[in-house]
């Protein structure tokens, strides 16, 4: 997929950046003229991948999170965000929705909120290496389908 | 973000301001805490009017509450979402805990 524009940050796992973070990729995300709950869909589901680096990949430290945005050809943007944590053991149980490994005042709905908000998730994880979560959003969708229709 | 609290009888009314995330939660929960604590409502309900974005921790927040009204078997009410935070309240089946009210 071709890649007409595209940035990188990095950030330190901070609980301030989460606002900052989200508030840069949906900035950037601007350009491909999204509507109001495409913004805010994308808005929450960084906010979700970031608060995850923060809370359980970094969770006894400070590390560094990596963001990089693509605005693609197809009118999309795919969003990676990367971090050198602790990794995942179990990808597939951490992505059911309720689970959480920290229970008290975490809801375990991350990656649910990230699927239902996005149009494509990919997890990557190494125990002790890290994870990768890149996310697509298909922006303007339903108007192309009007036009067509 | 900001929370205002109200208290009419034995109802406690919290307004929440701003954006709802990990980050500003912690002050939220504890500002509604200690007025539950010191009001021993019957009623709690959270106002959603003033925030401008949650992601999921409002809803890790809503949960927390509604765990701490069951030991005094107070009724969480919830009102003035978003279409947005009314779609992650859906996706997180908050209706079956607390009664709820868009804007």
């Amino acid at each position: 997929m071709q890649v007409k524009n595209k940035f990188s940050m990095k950030l330190m796992s901070c609980s301030a950046n989460e606002g900052f973070a989200r508030a840069c990729v949906s900035a950037f995300a601007a350009q491909l003229d999204p509507t109001i709950d495409e913004i805010s869909d994308i808005k929450t589901a960084v906010s979700e991948a970031v608060t995850n680096c923060i809370v359980h990949a970094y969770r006894d430290a400070i590390g560094i999170i990596y963001i990089t945005a693509e605005l693609l050809e197809s009118n999309s943007i795919r969003i990676k965000i990367k971090d050198k944590g602790c990794g995942i053991e179990n990808i597939e149980k951490a992505m059911e929705p309720l689970y959480t490994s920290l229970g008290g005042e975490r809801a375990g709905l991350g990656f649910a909120v990230m699927q239902s908000f996005m149009d494509n998730v990919k997890v990557t994880s190494q125990k002790g290496k890290g994870t990768t979560v890149t996310m697509i959003k298909n922006i303007g969708c339903r108007f192309r389908v009007n036009v067509r229709g | 973000m900001s929370v205002e609290i109200n208290v009419t009888g034995e109802v406690v009314t919290a307004y929440l301001k701003g954006e709802l995330d990990h980050h500003t939660a912690k002050g939220m929960r504890e500002t509604i805490d200690s007025a539950v604590d010191l009001n021993m409502p019957s009623l709690l309900i959270l106002d959603f009017k003033g925030i401008t974005f949650m992601d999921s921790s409002g809803i890790g927040l809503v949960m927390g509450r509604y765990r701490n009204l069951l030991k005094s078997g107070a009724e969480l009410h919830i009102m003035g979402a978003s279409p947005q935070i009314h779609k992650m309240m859906k996706l997180a089946g908050i209706e079956k805990l607390a009664k709820l009210e868009g804007r």
